[in-house]
């Protein structure tokens, strides 16, 4: 695929740049590596204090911080670099990759992309293999093959939201941070039970951001749980099905968010 | 072959929001492009004008598909800029002087290579067009520089190759001098010349520098508060608006200043003097003949007004 290629190569430059920086991209990997741990650092303290969280135990909430952490890395790895576009407007430089003949958000994401973003793959996914060792579940086919199923549901569920919260720079300039609340916001939600949060918290984020279908629903089969909180048993399977309608409505935002722009300018 | 740039009784509104009190906001509507009419033909070199704020950039954005037009009829090389965007993409060139399109931490030659990609252009044809534009620009001694090292007239020599690699027929040039130093822009001024003359590429140019336009224009569009103010040859708006012209004069040493009855003494210094006539009331040839009928001189020259000196009093009339 030809976008696949140029994706690639604008990959491949944007590896090239940083490496000039190689100092610099350790330090920052390194840190990512390290923040990052905290907030999993932060799940096993209240553990100590506590056996188990809303009757889940420290195995099962690693369980959840393993995919959902391992899938909003993946979408912040691969798309994150839309977080650019508030700026790109605000400064005029969006221009430039209009007057290009390469689809806008794959020169975005090519541009901006950041090996560093990897870290946090890494360590997500150290946490989930050790969960995944830990955790008391008879396991079948069905069951192993919905993990990298819901990791894949939920790097695209992450990117969708991660576009359609950047799409809202077209219309309203310095977005950036209530971007950031809901991009980063949704992914450290998916890091406990649902079952924590408040019954309207839990509500608007089963619906209006999609972030219940990341983890918590397949998890729920996953690791042989009743189906609690009003969820139906079929909508822990819903995942893909969901990410797949996550990914049309965030195509259609950015593409209307970029016929705003074009008839309002910046 | 139709114009390669139609324009309709183009217009473009924007709505602004204000502040009205501590929450509420007033919008108001801003006319950047008030029904402007033109077209340009193919291999011409337009010199596109107007102060800030004129309308110039919210045209090239519409010319370009960046911008939707509110009304009217924009048509670039056969092609609806804001439907075909991509396609157009390929035929156009733009350089937005204060915009770089490099790759900034990379080498010159990465930048060219990506866009060649981007543009997806045949390698053999991109490889012996690029070596041409660097031969021509005298660029290859920085292929291998990072962009950031360059200085400015370096690397717009640089933007100038990356906007015409894919073989552009048309391309728009925002500010392409700016901040460069007359050898640099000398350098880019010739290149677009040549360049025009030898393809045929026809150059829409933006620009606050006057000396763009007498080196390279023909025709001067002057657009000033979204309306096209002046259209037409570059030599008759000189006609047009250019009234004064100068005689010098290096009298001989010793020699009193002669009273004239064609020209006005503006100013003396020593022997040189500057004597001021009416374009329509007398020719260079009768004032210099009142002149050496009067006094002796040792040289003298005739000096045309300076466009820049016309565009400013036509912005503020």
């Amino acid at each position: 695929m030809a976008g696949a290629r140029l994706w690639r190569h604008l990959v491949g430059a944007r590896v090239r740049s940083e490496w000039q920086y190689r100092a610099s991209f350790f330090a920052l990997f390194t840190a990512s590596l390290l923040f990052s741990l905290t907030d999993f650092v932060a799940v096993v303290l209240v553990f100590e204090q506590v056996p188990s969280i809303a009757d889940w135990s420290i195995a099962e909430v690693a369980f959840l911080y393993g995919t959902g952490v391992t899938a909003a890395a993946l979408a912040d790895a691969t798309i994150g670099a839309v977080e650019s576009v508030p700026d790109r407007i605000r400064l005029g430089t969006f221009d430039r990759l209009l007057v290009r003949p390469a689809p806008a958000l794959l020169q975005i994401v090519g541009d901006d992309f950041a090996l560093r973003r990897f870290g946090k793959v890494l360590q997500s996914a150290v946490i989930l293999g050790v969960a995944i060792a830990a955790v008391d579940v008879e396991w079948t086919v069905a069951r192993a093959a919905m993990i990298p199923l819901m990791i894949i549901s939920g790097t695209s569920l992450f990117t969708s939201i991660w576009i359609v919260s950047n799409s809202v720079a077209f219309w309203f300039t310095d977005t950036r941070e209530a971007a950031n609340s809901v991009t980063y916001g949704g992914s450290y939600l998916s890091q406990y039970p649902l079952a924590v949060y408040g019954r309207w918290f839990r509500r608007l984020f089963a619906v209006a951001v999609p972030i219940s279908f990341v983890n918590y629903l397949p998890a729920l089969f996953v690791l042989q749980r009743p189906t609690d909180l009003g969820f139906a048993p079929w909508m822990r399977f819903a995942s893909p099905l969901v990410a797949l309608l996550a990914l049309i409505v965030a195509a259609q935002v950015w593409a209307l968010g970029i016929r705003h722009y074009r008839s309002t300018g910046s | 072959m139709s114009c390669p740039v139609i324009v309709e009784n183009l217009s473009k509104l924007f709505t602004v929001a204000e502040k009205a009190g501590r929450v509420r906001r007033s919008k108001r509507e801003v006319v950047a492009v008030d029904g402007i009419s033109f077209e340009v033909g193919k291999g011409e070199i337009v010199g596109y004008l107007g102060p800030n704020g004129a309308g110039k950039s919210t045209t090239i954005k519409m010319l370009t598909g960046i911008l939707t037009p509110t009304s009217g009829r924009v048509e670039v090389l056969g092609l609806v800029p804001v439907k075909e965007r991509k396609k157009l993409a390929r035929h156009i060139g733009v350089v937005f002087g204060q915009r770089s399109q490099l790759w900034w931490d990379l080498p010159l030659s990465d930048s060219f290579e990506l866009l060649h990609h981007v543009y997806r252009t045949e390698l053999g044809r991109h490889v012996s067009r690029r070596d041409q534009l660097v031969d021509l620009l005298d660029i290859g001694p920085q292929m291998s520089t990072p962009v950031r090292q360059l200085s400015l007239g370096q690397r717009m020599r640089g933007e100038l190759i990356a906007a015409l690699l894919h073989e552009p027929e048309l391309v728009v040039l925002d500010e392409p001098t700016i901040g460069l130093d007359v050898v640099s822009k000398d350098r880019v001024r010739g290149f677009l010349h040549d360049m025009n003359n030898e393809s045929g590429t026809t150059i829409l140019l933006t620009t606050h520098d006057l000396g763009d336009v007498e080196r390279l224009c023909e025709r001067l569009l002057i657009i000033d508060e979204g309306h096209v103010i002046w259209d037409g040859a570059l030599e008759e708006f000189r006609d047009r608006h250019a009234q004064v012209r100068t005689v010098v004069v290096d009298l001989v040493p010793g020699v009193d200043i002669p009273e004239l009855s064609l020209a006005r003494l503006v100013r003396s210094d020593g022997d040189r003097c500057w004597f001021e006539f009416n374009r329509r009331q007398a020719t260079a040839a009768t004032v210099i003949g009142e002149l050496t009928s009067k006094v002796a001189i040792r040289d003298l020259s005739v000096d045309e007004a300076k466009i820049e000196d016309l565009v400013r009093a036509l912005y503020e009339e």
